[in-house]
């Protein structure tokens, strides 16, 4: 990488803007995950609360991953016009998918013997939601905000050819930043997406109930139709 | 564009001879898809299909050794795995400008394949070897006990039975790298991301909105195909499918 010192020289030279950039780019996927927990979480939980709408949960995600983030902001650009408003649509839109199955799975899955002795303990539907199946559901759906988090930071780079401000304004502007701009703001957003990753894994392991923690042992497999125990959206 | 650039002139974006649907820059013409099918679009979607071909092919290769490897020294599974969760955690466009900063590799088609095979590992790889792993340890026995090689035992009971895991991974990486192909166009100017990348600078709905569905299409079609693909492989799975 012969541009590699140039580029470290242009994070140096141009730290407050690629400040600046990452404060918008935090922005940006903050409110997209915002508006999309907002979306997915309610619907997720109370379809696996109730055990309907499998189909709809399920192919939710295989929806959500066969939509090409860049065919997306471009179905935005030409219904909703380029800026603010288009990536945020964009980014909601593929944010809620793996929240929503996740969700909804986590809560479906939770085993049927604990529902039904928390009921013969006198617990109403509420008292098993809140007090059996969300914690019991909580590092599965957490995972489900974790894929979405890195989807969103990684689409949010993207958005900038369509009017959403972030580190990717750099990026596809080499014409004004150079080749060494260009590197060393994909350089910051590859860190800002390791730092996320990092952050919402330790997260997840912290909120994960001890006596849940041994299934983590498992080796890492990803369904189409099922569970998604790490990353199964694009990027 | 230049015929429209008039000094004090508002500027309004040409959108080429055409319709009136064209010209007024409808939300969606078919006369312009009709025209252009030829020269931009077909030429787009096969160049699309050729870098996911080629990615998911290679990727394959590598996390089949790669899993293989780890399924027989099970030490190797977890860096293998931390390098491939780290790729894939990498934004898209970051790796493919990362990528073609490198100055033998430059802005090219291999810049762009290496980007997209290494975004296949992480769930080929974990799939391949999650599929393994999960056949029940007394199927490994009963072939040991019908006196099958390791490598038999491999080749004709482990990995059929790991089969369904693996497509459904191949099914996931396929659709991912038909995404990420389209973003691939920032440095290699081919596949549907190209006419999207075009239109996206004068904003010609018709052009976004068709390279966008065609890419949308693309991915639904080859999942479908992987999913048939698989019940052809796997016949026995599909009485307990049901």
């Amino acid at each position: 990488m012969s541009d590699s010192g140039n580029a470290l020289q242009f994070i140096g030279d141009h730290t407050g803007l690629l400040w600046h950039l990452t404060v918008k780019h935090l922005e940006l996927t903050g409110a997209a995950m915002g508006i999309g927990l907002l979306i997915a979480l309610p619907i997720g939980i109370w379809l696996g609360h109730l055990h309907r709408g499998s189909f709809l949960a399920i192919s939710i995600s295989n929806v959500g991953r066969a939509l090409p983030s860049l065919a997306l902001i471009s179905f935005g650009v030409a219904v909703l016009g380029i800026g603010f408003l288009n990536a945020m649509v964009a980014l909601v839109i593929l944010a809620v998918p793996p929240m929503l199955t996740n969700a909804y799975v986590a809560i479906e899955g939770v085993d049927r013997d604990a529902v039904e002795a928390a009921k013969g303990m006198g617990m109403t539907g509420f008292e098993v939601l809140t007090r059996v199946e969300l914690p019991l559901a909580l590092p599965l759906i957490f995972a489900g905000i974790r894929i979405a988090v890195i989807f969103v930071i990684s689409t949010a780079t993207i958005t900038s050819v369509a009017g959403g401000t972030s580190l990717g304004d750099v990026i596809v502007d080499q014409a004004t930043y150079r080749l060494s701009g260009v590197v060393g703001a994909s350089i910051c957003v590859a860190a800002l997406a390791l730092l996320a990753q990092l952050l919402f894994t330790g997260l997840q392991r912290a909120i994960t109930p001890r006596g849940l923690r041994v299934q983590s042992k498992r080796p890492v497999r990803l369904d189409t139709a099922s569970v998604a125990p790490a990353s199964t959206t694009t990027n | 564009m230049s015929a429209a650039v008039f000094a004090a002139a508002p500027v309004i974006p040409s959108f080429g001879r055409g319709s009136s649907c064209v010209t007024d820059n409808k939300l969606f013409c078919w006369s312009w898809v009709r025209e252009h099918w030829g020269d931009t679009l077909s030429k787009a979607l096969v160049q699309h299909i050729e870098l996911t071909l080629i990615a998911v092919v290679i990727g394959f290769a590598i996390s089949f050794a790669l899993a293989l490897a780890a399924y027989r020294w099970s030490r190797l599974a977890p860096p293998i795995g931390w390098v491939a969760a780290i790729l894939y955690t990498i934004p898209s466009l970051a790796l493919f400008q990362l990528l073609a900063a490198v100055s033998w590799l430059g802005l090219s088609r291999t810049s762009a394949e290496i980007a997209l095979v290494s975004y296949t590992l992480f769930v080929l790889f974990g799939n391949i070897l999650a599929g393994l792993r999960e056949v029940p340890a007394d199927v490994r026995d009963a072939a040991e006990g019908m006196g099958l090689t390791e490598w038999q035992s491999l080749w004709r009971v482990e990995l059929p039975m790991a089969l369904p895991t693996i497509f459904a991974g191949l099914r996931i990486a396929t659709v991912t790298v038909v995404s990420l192909a389209t973003v691939a166009v920032f440095i290699d100017n081919e596949g549907l991301g190209a006419p999207i990348f075009d239109a996206l600078q004068t904003t010609f709905k018709t052009e976004l909105i068709a390279a966008g569905a065609l890419a949308v299409l693309l991915a639904l079609v080859a999942d479908g195909l992987l999913v048939i693909a698989q019940r052809l492989l796997t016949p026995w799975a599909r009485s307990a499918r049901s």
